[in-house]
């Protein structure tokens, strides 16, 4: 198929429609609305579902009854409205329901702004909402990866029968790139026997629900949970690593802010200072593996955010204590330049020298 | 060309953020690495709008433009006491003269003046100075071809706005002749 040039929120959205999102609830806020402004225009042509649901938390849950009809489902917000959905969230992870789930990040704490942000890291990757869960959760950096993650977010939630959490920050759903949507299937998917699709008094009806009064009942639940996440952290790890043979620092950045440094990278090499970059990709489960491969000249870590420095908890899990980590961000909806990330490392490797 | 990295700014409703996506459509449609990013914030119409657009022979890496332009090309005067200040050294400043009586201050820059409403009003439609300007704009750069720039036209409007395209194709005809 031709490329076609599309703004994130659109494609992401078609990416949706392609992979076959059956109904899509959401309610409006920016960074984001381009998302259901595209789903009200095109999913009843495609034979889906568009409703705006009159709370991010309505729509949550309207995502957790599709879900449970056995469809597929998706939402997308921004931050505050992820804030909402939480709740929602956690009953999605307790009844094994399947469901993508968009967040377009902006500014915070509280309404914030609408500028781009990442300081929905801890949101995305601890959780809001109550008990033992994990969500895989990938973190596009450009709109071509968008849309292949969307896609793959569907196989996903419905392979573990659990949500998946995309996270773009507001340049992802705004700006506009080059796209091309193929089809992969790399995964043959169970079939949704546990679904309410009514039983033609042929077989016992399916319970979706979440609620285990008898210890001993959710406790062999929350076994089985952790064997999907398990399975999770397992196979589905993505990362990137960029320039990072012989690399005496190394920056950790994902999503846009990992271009952003791509740039400070080069203007960094073009001064002799070899620098290189880890990306994660999936922000939970993350890429630990890529920090055990560190080449040996590293003396240091520079971790590079779009806030005061959340990613920065799981960089110290993954490093085991091994390098001195630093760190550059910019909250509120500010947005780093390759300038100050190149005087920040010049900084350190000066100081390690 | 390696990289070129252009500012388009003006006020909601001169076809700003459509000017930037024509470009970058074109240079899609020339294979070349594209990227388009808005500012967006709580504005409407009449209100300050710009976009970043970036064509460039090899992979972009930030799509965002930082005080590193290769051109501005701003269509109000805001626009120009902006965006005049981000263009690099040796870079272009295209300035609509209709709305601007104010010159550039930078001696550093290519500067060239198209009093794109006017022309656009002569041919026919005061709505169309932005395709006069962007004619200029890439007759100068070669970034891309008219033609190319003509195709996204036929991709973008959409079929219903299939007649405008020889109005469209004729500003950016008369823009180029200006520079």
């Amino acid at each position: 198929m031709d490329k076609v040039l599309m703004k994130g929120n659109e494609a992401i959205a078609e990416a949706a429609i392609k992979a076959g999102c059956d109904c899509f609830f959401g309610y409006p806020i920016t960074p984001q609305n381009e998302v259901p402004e595209y789903m009200a225009k095109h999913m009843a042509k495609s034979g889906g579902v568009f409703i705006q649901a009159e709370s991010e938390v309505a729509a949550i849950n309207m995502v957790y009854g599709a879900s449970g009809a056995g469809f597929r489902v998706m939402t997308s917000t921004s931050s505050p409205g992820m804030a909402l959905k939480q709740e929602g969230i956690s009953y999605l992870v307790g009844a094994e329901l399947p469901a993508v789930i968009v967040n377009i990040s902006r500014g915070g704490p509280g309404l914030g702004s609408i500028q781009s942000s990442q300081s929905d890291y801890f949101q995305v990757t601890r959780g809001g909402g109550n008990g033992d869960y994990r969500i895989i959760v990938f973190a596009p950096s450009s709109i071509q990866e968008a849309v292949d993650l969307t896609a793959k977010a569907f196989d996903l939630a419905d392979y573990y029968r659990n949500p998946v959490i995309v996270l773009g920050d507001g340049m992802i759903g705004q700006m506009m790139e080059p796209v091309e949507f193929y089809l992969t299937k790399n995964r043959t998917l169970p079939t949704k026997d546990w679904a309410t699709t009514g039983t033609n008094g042929e077989r016992k009806p399916n319970i979706i629900n979440s609620l285990a009064l008898v210890s001993e009942d959710l406790e062999r639940h929350n076994y089985k949970l952790q064997k999907k996440y398990d399975e999770m952290e397992e196979k589905e790890v993505m990362y990137e690593t960029h320039k990072m043979q012989g690399a005496e620092i190394v920056l950790v950045a994902y999503g846009t802010t990992s271009r952003i440094t791509k740039n400070a990278i080069d203007s960094l090499r073009e001064s002799g200072i070899k620098a290189g970059l880890i990306r994660p990709i999936t922000l939970w489960p993350f890429p630990n593996k890529a920090f055990n491969e560190i080449p040996k000249p590293a003396k240091s870590i520079l971790v590079v955010e779009m806030s005061m420095g959340q990613m920065i908890d799981d960089v110290r899990i993954a490093n085991e204590g091994r390098l001195p980590i630093h760190f550059h961000g910019r909250p509120g909806g500010m947005i780093p330049t390759p300038e100050e990330i190149v005087e920040k490392a010049k900084e350190i490797v000066g100081g390690a020298k | 060309m390696a990289t070129e990295k252009i500012i388009m700014a003006g006020f909601g409703g001169q076809g700003i953020m459509s000017m930037g996506q024509l470009l970058t459509y074109a240079g899609m449609i020339e294979d070349k690495q594209v990227s388009w990013s808005p500012s967006y914030g709580p504005e409407m119409r009449g209100g300050t709008a710009n976009c970043s657009v970036i064509v460039s022979d090899s992979l972009i890496g930030s799509p965002i433009i930082n005080n590193d332009a290769t051109a501005s090309v701003v269509m109000n005067l805001p626009s120009l006491l902006k965006f005049e200040k981000q263009v690099i050294k040796g870079g272009n400043l295209v300035v609509n003269s209709s709305l601007i009586e104010k010159k550039a201050e930078r001696k550093d820059l290519n500067v060239y003046y198209v009093a794109a409403n006017e022309i656009a009003t002569e041919i026919g439609n005061n709505k169309v100075a932005n395709m006069v300007i962007l004619g200029a704009y890439i007759e100068l750069t070669k970034i891309v071809s008219q033609e190319s720039i003509v195709e996204a036209m036929k991709k973008v409007f959409g079929p219903s706005k299939q007649h405008l395209v020889e109005l469209n194709k004729e500003a950016l005809k008369c823009g180029a002749k200006e520079v």
